[in-house]
């Protein structure tokens, strides 16, 4: 079976993995953020779940909501849309597993940008959008994009949660980690050694253009 | 044109307990409210400007009622129309001269392109002599241009009176001198209204009309000086 097509497919998983975290995690984080509260510490220690919950722990949570036989699961199969073994399922995996990648890294850079900045465009007449948009978004966007280029090196090497929800179907739900774990499972040495130098180079290309979109190189740490 | 206040705000944390309790009026168009560091000058303007509330109280602004906790008024800084010129100008790092002189001029969800400027951020940005730095960026100015662009970019949003917090602190003496005549020149030329708060004797000297001391967080002397 051709490489390219699981690797397409992580690639596109990861993708779809990081746009959606643009969306959630920015959101989430800059609510976070802005958020005073004394549940705030005990939100932000679920959302870091699955930094340190075994994968395959969050892929069985899925499949007990999700599933078939899950309350919203069955909800969702009732209109033809469960995603249980596809390649959405994997994207759920994956946004998921990558999520407090993309929160932690927002949260830091929307709590570094200066309260009086903010205060300065309220003044000069801007609605909460506008000052969203115009001042807090821009100068937290280098934070951000470090966090999104990790949470996409994250989601394109997702094995266990994806394993469990969108299992292993070759062509349809089969991503590059899954792909190398099944050729070496049969014993493919041959195939499994071309996926795994394929795996690397894409991980380094996707490490050498996070270092050029960030020229501060610190924020690319994990904290 | 007249400002009346008289606002009541505790602030109470682990190392400080502060009461703020200022009362004035003034028909004023410079209004300085002096006083050493931590009498309540900043809380006083920020009260204005609406980035605090006050506990009880009220604050007119030629008859535009801002705030008054016993009509449960509390208008948003946004419609409140003040200047606000901050002691270190909290100018948009990310945007250009040009775009911070319009930041308040065009109040949509997305920053103006450089090319795009509004004529009113144009002519502000003729009238301070900043035509030649538009395309600058704040890191990239001096101290003197960083003051005129926050200067412009607070009066071209038209507000119907500039706040002015230490306007002069970040600036060395000599500049601070000439910064003063200018602002007193500006304040001539446009007839503007200003209340600005400071701790320096010679802001006082150079600037005050009406001149109210505040110390401990209460008026401790008002004095109104012959317009000059």
């Amino acid at each position: 079976m051709s490489i390219w097509i699981p690797l397409l497919l992580s690639l596109k998983v990861a993708l779809w993995a990081t746009g959606l975290n643009l969306l959630l995690g920015v959101a989430v984080a800059f609510g976070l953020s802005r958020w005073r509260s004394r549940f705030r510490d005990l939100v932000d220690s679920v959302l870091t779940l699955p930094l340190v919950l075994p994968p395959t722990v969050l892929g069985y949570y899925l499949l007990i909501l999700l599933g078939r036989r899950g309350t919203f699961g069955a909800w969702l199969d009732h209109w033809g849309l469960s995603p249980v073994f596809t390649w959405e399922g994997a994207v759920i995996a994956s946004t998921l597993v990558a999520f407090p990648l993309i929160q932690k890294a927002a949260r830091a850079a929307f709590e570094d940008v200066d309260a009086q900045l903010e205060a300065a465009a309220r003044v000069l007449g801007l609605s909460e959008w506008a000052v969203f948009f115009r001042v807090s978004l821009p100068l937290a966007s280098k934070g951000i994009t470090a966090g999104a280029l990790l949470a996409f090196a994250r989601a394109l090497g997702e094995f266990g949660a994806t394993l469990m929800i969108a299992g292993n179907l070759p062509g349809r739900t089969q991503t590059m980690s899954v792909a190398i774990y099944s050729a070496v499972q049969a014993g493919d040495d041959a195939g499994a050694n071309v996926l795994v130098i394929v795996a690397s180079i894409t991980c380094i290309a996707v490490l050498l253009l996070a270092g050029r979109l960030t020229p501060d190189r610190s924020s690319l740490r994990l904290t | 044109m007249t400002v009346e206040l008289a606002i009541r705000r505790t602030i109470a944390g682990a190392e400080r307990h502060f009461e703020l309790d200022v009362a004035f009026q003034s028909q004023s168009r410079r209004v300085v409210l002096y006083g050493p560091s931590g009498a309540g000058k900043s809380l006083t303007l920020r009260a204005i400007a609406g980035l605090l509330t006050p506990d009880a109280g009220r604050i007119v602004l030629n008859k535009h009622v801002l705030f008054d906790s016993q009509g449960q008024i509390n208008l948003a800084p946004q419609v409140r129309k003040v200047g606000y010129l901050f002691q270190d100008y909290a100018l948009f790092p990310h945007l250009t001269v040009a775009q911070n002189v319009a930041f308040g001029v065009s109040r949509g969800v997305l920053n103006p392109r450089n090319g795009a400027m509004p004529e009113t951020a144009k002519r502000w940005l003729a009238a301070f002599e900043l035509d030649t730095l538009a395309r600058s960026y704040p890191s990239q100015i001096s101290g003197g241009q960083k003051q005129r662009v926050a200067l412009a970019r607070a009066l071209a949003a038209e507000p119907d009176i500039l706040l002015l917090d230490e306007p002069f602190s970040a600036l060395d003496l000599p500049l601070r001198a000439r910064m003063r005549n200018e602002l007193t020149a500006l304040q001539k030329h446009l007839d503007l209204q200003m209340l600005i708060i400071t701790h320096d004797p010679a802001d006082v000297e150079a600037l005050g009309e009406h001149v109210l001391e505040i110390r401990d967080g209460r008026i401790f002397s008002d004095s109104v000086f012959a317009s000059q």
